[in-house]
């Protein structure tokens, strides 16, 4: 491989030097043997080039098999692999920005300042670790529920690979301090129209692969991808309207302005929550859960009210970002309306997500990986009933604008999304990679344990970090009727909350990293011997029928 | 004929299936986006609005470019908290030429919506280069590199070009003198009775304590000690026209 990749260089240079005697060739005698000299050049390239194959080296490193598979498995390995890089990256960058919130010398500046690191944190592991976990499970389950090879198997890999150049561009981007300030949509112009790209061809190649299908039915995980990936779409165009400065600049200005531009981000900024992070991860729910448990999902008719009014509700709920702001009256209460009943969809897709283990509850006991799924569906009940109840408006005028909304998106993002995603990792990785099971079992309970404290950590100290920050801006002293607190009495307040949510984030990194060693692991083909997880010896003593025993 | 048996459809066509989710995702959207458009009072016009000068607006592409908005809103609220603590709330006429919006959603420093004339310009570049130098318990991110670097704006008259287009009404005389303005707002020694004139309320001084320079610091401060001055919200005029204000 180096051998190929220094013969390139090599030839590069000649390349290089070429051309640069061909500008500043004296007379045209000279330019023209130049120019041979860069032709050849350059055909020397092609040809060490056209026998080099990177993607092959880098299939063997990752020990993906090459024998052939019923179903077109190779992108959803990339997919997996790609959710556990951008992932570690993502809660990385996560624990750092949350140590420079209470030790400011942390920033570096001006490229690893706060301002700058803050969105490569979200875009991380919302659109990096969350799209690919999407993009991976969603290309595995349309396979399966379909019993169709995916439609164009060229066009997607385009996905994946343009997906992780968005990616690149999206993160280095933002430390360059090119964005366009819309959050959970900062990238400028030319990378938004680079993902419009590669998502008309993900829709292509998800539809394409459902009109192959062999079921008379599209399976209910299926609409939720596509509800996913069409809203998605709409969002990122309406969202994104913006008018360049120039065809070979980064800067842009947005088309709308003010309240206008204000509803239009917060409507795609509150889908995005929806479409992306909701959507898109019931669909996961609706196909793996049922997957580990062996069990057919709970209830056929509420996944139709489920979805249908979902989808519905949802779109109507962005207005709430912006209560008691300059937004007319009318809208704000709309969006109060909507998400209070958002509440019932969501309950909805819970229960029918955790009556799917009736008859199956003991496996909660025994298999880590329902016991993910299992914790990712409360969290998910959590946050969807605590989104409605902020919605309120005299509820939001106390937590908006405080940590009560940071530790509200984490017991979502930490909880139910990214549990659901580990759960599907695991169960992914042996199946993709023919394995018999994970390496360790055990270290699965470690990660689940280490991920449920950090959440807790997290979410409790953000809780009372945004209750105190509310409170104290509204203090008067009743004697006086002067505000009791400075706004930077404020700030030092939250400082030991502030440390406490980063040890929380520290333990979800730390669990997380014990899943990246464990897949690895897997990867290469080893079985951790350990005791297995259910351990309770059977006693012939306790086993006898309880008799009921009359009331004194 | 059941729901159940009904849906399967739609459950046996994606044709259908995808057209039911476009129209049921459209539907919230244009309910509640697009009248914002057509309904008069969601921007009640007030006096002293006007569009930001080339500095003032290179002040704003840098406070976007950092990431301001991460930590301060823009956006204050009708409490009597907030009022008494930032000034008077925030009217939607305010941000009327804000592409993009930075109400922000966020207040991990202070809302800025008002802080223009606050403090002086000594102070914002004292605490932009080392904040904790002015206020110890601070958190935020020291930005003095702001002052080392010279204020670069490609085209200063392509960014007003854009603006107009998308809504911002600049004239033709100040596309015209942007490069000029751009620098003459920040000249101590300059004459700018034009200047002025085209842009009520501009205040034309040396920002960055160095007058040598023109710097990314000069645009900065320069954008923060405008921020809520254009309209005098207390003024009787715009007391009575808010008294009148129906339907927000």
């Amino acid at each position: 491989m180096e051998s190929v990749l220094s013969r390139i260089g090599l030839w590069f240079g000649v390349l290089l030097l070429a051309v640069v005697a061909i500008v500043t060739a004296q007379d045209s005698g000279f330019a023209a043997h130049a120019t041979i000299v860069a032709i050849v050049a350059f055909i020397l390239i092609w040809a060490t080039a056209g026998s080099y194959d990177p993607l092959g080296k880098a299939q063997s490193l990752f020990r993906m098999p090459d024998t052939p598979t019923r179903y077109d498995d190779d992108v959803i390995r990339w997919g997996v692999l790609a959710t556990l890089f951008w992932g570690m990256a993502g809660f990385l960058v996560g624990v750092i920005i949350a140590l420079q919130l209470v030790f400011p010398e942390l920033n570096v500046e001006p490229w690893l300042n706060f301002g700058r690191m803050r969105p490569l944190h979200t875009s991380a592991v919302i659109f990096a670790f969350g799209g690919n976990a999407l993009i991976a499970t969603s290309f595995y389950v349309v396979q399966r529920t379909c019993r169709a090879q995916l439609a164009f198997p060229t066009l997607a890999r385009f996905v994946f690979w343009g997906y992780q150049l968005f990616i690149v561009l999206a993160a280095t981007g933002y430390l360059l301090g090119i964005t366009q300030s819309r959050e959970y949509a900062e990238p400028e112009w030319y990378v938004d129209l680079w993902l419009t790209i590669v998502w008309v061809a993900y829709f292509a190649v998800f539809v394409g692969t459902i009109i192959r299908r062999k079921e008379p039915h599209i399976y209910v995980a299926n609409w939720f991808y596509l509800a996913f990936i069409v809203t998605i779409a709409l969002l990122h165009i309406v969202n994104n309207l913006a008018l360049p400065v120039s065809l070979v600049g980064t800067k842009s200005y947005s088309l709308f302005a003010g309240v206008q531009d204000a509803l239009t981000q917060w409507w795609y900024g509150h889908n995005a929550v929806g479409f992306f992070l909701t959507a898109g991860f019931l669909a996961m729910m609706y196909y793996f859960v049922p997957k580990q448990a062996e069990r057919p999902v709970y209830s056929y008719r509420l996944s139709i009210i489920h979805f249908w009014s979902l989808i519905f509700l949802y779109i109507w709920a962005g207005p709430h970002h912006l209560h008691y702001t300059a937004l007319p009256d009318w809208a704000q209460t709309l969006g109060m309306v909507f998400s209070v009943m958002l509440w019932m969809p969501s309950w909805g897709g819970m229960i029918n997500g955790l009556m799917t283990l009736n008859g199956a509850w003991d496996k909660v006991r025994t298999d880590p990986i329902i016991r993910m799924m299992v914790l990712a569906l409360a969290f998910y009940g959590m946050s969807t009933f605590e989104g409605p109840m902020m919605s309120i408006k005299a509820v939001n005028s106390l937590s908006h604008y405080t940590d009560w909304t940071i530790g509200h998106v984490h017991s979502g993002a930490l909880g139910w999304n990214g549990m659901i995603t580990f759960a599907c990792v695991y169960f992914l990785v042996p199946r993709l990679w023919q394995r018999e099971r994970m390496y360790s079992l055990r270290m699965i309970n470690w990660h689940f344990w280490l991920a449920t404290v950090g959440i807790v950590f997290y979410a409790a100290s953000m809780w009372v970090a945004g209750v105190t920050q509310g409170l104290m801006w509204r203090e008067y002293d009743p004697a006086t009727g002067f505000l009791v607190n400075s706004f930077i009495d404020t700030v030092a307040a939250l400082e030991p909350m502030y440390l406490l949510r980063a040890f929380g984030g520290l333990l979800y990194l730390t669990g997380a990293a014990v899943m990246v060693y464990n897949v690895w692991m897997t990867l290469a083909g080893r079985l951790r011997v350990e005791a297995p997880m259910s351990d309770a010896a059977y006693d012939e003593a306790a086993d006898r029928p309880i008799t009921a025993v009359p009331a004194e | 004929m059941s729901m159940t048996e009904r849906h399967k459809k739609l459950e046996k066509n994606i044709t259908l299936l995808s057209i039911g989710v476009f129209v049921t995702v459209a539907i919230g959207g244009i309910v509640e986006i697009a009248p914002l458009f057509w309904i008069d009072n969601t921007i009640e016009e007030v006096e002293g609005m006007r569009p930001y000068t080339p500095l003032e607006q290179a002040g704003r592409d840098i406070y976007i470019r950092e990431g301001c908005y991460v930590c301060h809103s823009q956006m204050v609220r009708p409490f009597r908290d907030e009022v008494e603590r930032y000034g008077h709330y925030s009217l939607a006429a305010e941000s009327m030429y804000d592409h993009p919006f930075q109400w922000g959603s966020k207040r991990t420093g202070p809302d800025l919506a008002r802080v223009g004339n606050r403090y002086s310009d000594e102070w914002h570049v004292q605490h932009l280069k080392d904040p904790q130098s002015v206020v110890p318990d601070s958190i935020m991110p020291s930005y003095s590199f702001l002052a080392e670097a010279d204020l670069k704006v490609p085209d200063p008259a392509a960014n007003l070009t854009a603006l107009r287009r998308v809504g911002v009404p600049y004239s033709d005389e100040m596309v015209e003198k942007a490069a000029e303005d751009l620098k003459l707002q920040a000249d101590p020694f300059g004459n700018a009775a034009d200047l002025q004139a085209r842009y009520p309320k501009a205040q034309v001084r040396d920002f960055d304590g160095n007058p040598q320079r023109l710097t990314e610091m000069d645009a900065l401060v320069a954008y923060l000690q405008m921020l809520g001055t254009l309209v005098d919200v207390n003024s009787a005029a715009a007391q009575q026209e808010l008294a009148q204000e129906k339907g927000r």
